[in-house]
């Protein structure tokens, strides 16, 4: 990830092409091997349909509305629920980081309510807010809510004491110290926590489909499931997961471009 | 106010938070009379009648078997696949594509494809399907940990002539033991989660199927009590490995100091 920061002290060139096609050769030997293993027989067609047959049925899949519509769907639900949990984790995050107080009040309720399985809520879900959108977009916040208010509260902790007394001596006021010295300075856990809270956000909102029936991918491997349509189910598990690689290195690619400027463009992903 | 009252202070605010926050919940309850939101205080009843022990060995010994056996598996592959990805780039390049595809993939997706695949709703399909995304912290963290060894302790045990093996014994796994302990600590968490959706989808026992039964037949308190369940295990389990963490890094001197505060 960082490896372009990072001078390389061997020969800079030949090394990236080679990862580059052992990497793109790894790939097609892991397609090759499925296909191998479903076309003779290792595990049967059936439950396993070959990568050809899977490959196929995604294209039939994608010429239609039906998919465009539910992939929107579940995009949808991922950046709402990943909007609504920044909008909510970062102002409250500040505000427990530079406080002790606040910290020490509300450590207890926040370090019982993190570990709850957001999963675990679906069935309170199904009672009050029922099986739409609303329900997804909650689910998806409250899974995405907490790494991120972590990660801020981490941040604004964080910030060199140096740097905010420096500030106070030139009367920078708290609003302007919080513009100029804490948001800078706790930007890069803001993000990493991001980065942790877009993938939860995605698992959470197909998570409500599947299980709730609240529209998009979820649901329709939902109904390619109770019609037994195995090709279909591989070929919504691949798009589901395309989804999540490209979400991811969207993620990580605002993040690169936005903590530009910051000199600790840190080594090791949380 | 002085330093002393400010702390007594925020000890105060520590314990009368969470207490004001229950009883502001107790009072919303009995103010509602919902039966759909039962009272904290019936709750913890039907928690202690519930867990406590009469359904504790069908239903939360088998989850918490699944839990044991999946994330001692992921840890046990996690370890082994990264010390050798960590020490080679090449294998790097060829498994980071794989890793990076099924670590993004929400964890429900594969939920119809590993009963497909294995031909079971039992604990062979649960196991197996905890064991697979609990994986991916423990190998990230065993790659990244091994990959930040100073170079020149393995420079040194090689120019000491120290076999391969022992190299990776002596040096790199305990060097990589600290960072192995945080993606453990993430893939418990995980864990949890994936068994709780594991049984929530085709399943016969367990705290999810609990769940899942007592919402579809209507019943609130049992289903109050499986939620709280679920948190209080999420929360045991982390404390748990949190002090087996503190003594088996104890000797590492800067582990405090790498773990966030």
């Amino acid at each position: 990830m960082t490896e372009a920061a990072v001078p390389e002290p061997r020969i800079p060139r030949a090394p990236k092409v080679l990862d580059a096609s052992v990497a793109i050769v790894s790939v097609l030997a892991a397609l090759a091997f499925w296909e191998l293993i479903s076309r003779t027989g290792v595990i049967s067609e059936r439950d396993l349909p070959a990568m050809s047959t899977t490959l196929q049925a995604l294209w039939t899949l994608v010429q239609t509305g039906d998919f465009w519509t539910a992939f929107a769907e579940t995009v949808r639900g991922w950046a709402i629920g990943l909007g609504l949990a920044i909008a909510l984790a970062v102002p409250i995050g500040i505000a427990l980081g530079s406080s002790d107080f606040a910290a020490a009040a509300f450590r207890v309720p926040i370090e019982f309510l993190r570990p709850i399985p957001s999963a675990a809520l679906i069935p309170v879900l199904f009672l009050t807010l029922g099986t739409n959108l609303k329900s997804e977009i909650f689910l998806a916040t409250f899974g995405a809510f907490w790494p991120l208010l972590v990660q801020t509260m981490y941040g604004v902790r964080d910030v060199d004491p140096i740097a905010t007394d420096t500030a106070r001596s030139f009367r920078l006021g708290p609003a302007e110290r919080l513009y100029r010295v804490t948001l800078p300075s706790a930007l890069p856990y803001v993000f990493t926590g991001i980065r942790i809270s877009s993938a939860v956000s995605l698992i959470l909102a197909f998570t409500a489909e599947l299980f709730m029936g609240t529209g998009g991918l979820g649901v329709a491997m939902n109904v390619a499931q109770t019609f037994g349509l195995n090709d279909r189910i591989y070929a919504l598990a691949l798009a589901t997961g395309f989804l999540g690689v490209g979400i991811h290195f969207a993620v990580s690619a605002a993040e690169r471009r936005i903590l530009r400027w910051h000199p600790s463009q840190r080594t090791a992903a949380a | 106010m002085s330093g002393r009252a400010y702390r007594a202070a925020k000890v105060a605010a520590e314990i009368a938070v969470p207490i004001a926050l229950v009883a502001a919940w107790q009072l919303w309850t009995v103010a509602r009379d919902d039966p759909k939101f039962p009272r904290p205080t019936t709750i913890v009843a039907e928690f202690r009648r519930l867990w406590l022990f009469s359904q504790f060995d069908t239903h939360i010994v088998p989850s918490l078997e699944r839990i044991g056996l999946g994330f001692s598996i992921a840890v046990v592959l996690g370890v082994a696949l990264g010390i050798p990805l960590g020490l080679s780039r090449l294998g790097r390049s060829a498994a980071m594509p794989h890793i990076e595809y099924w670590r993004a993939i929400p964890p429900p997706a594969l939920l119809p494809i590993s009963i497909l695949l294995l031909h079971s709703i039992g604990n062979l399909q649960k196991v197996s399907f905890i064991a697979f995304f609990c994986i991916f912290p423990v190998l990230l963290n065993t790659i990244d940990g091994v990959r930040g060894i100073e170079p020149t302790l393995i420079e040194t045990a090689r120019s000491f002539r120290v076999p391969p093996h022992e190299q990776i014994r002596r040096i790199v796994f305990p060097a990589a033991l600290p960072q192995i302990f945080a993606g453990m600590r993430t893939s418990l968490a995980l864990a949890v989660i994936v068994m709780v959706l594991s049984e929530y989808f085709s399943s016969t026992n367990g705290v999810g199927y609990v769940l899942l039964i007592s919402k579809n037949t209507f019943q609130f308190l049992p289903m109050w009590a499986a939620i709280l369940l679920i948190g209080v295990l999420g929360y045991v389990l982390n404390l748990l490995f949190l002090l087996v963490e503190r003594n088996v890094l104890a000797w590492h001197r800067g582990w405090r100091a790498a773990t966030p505060v």
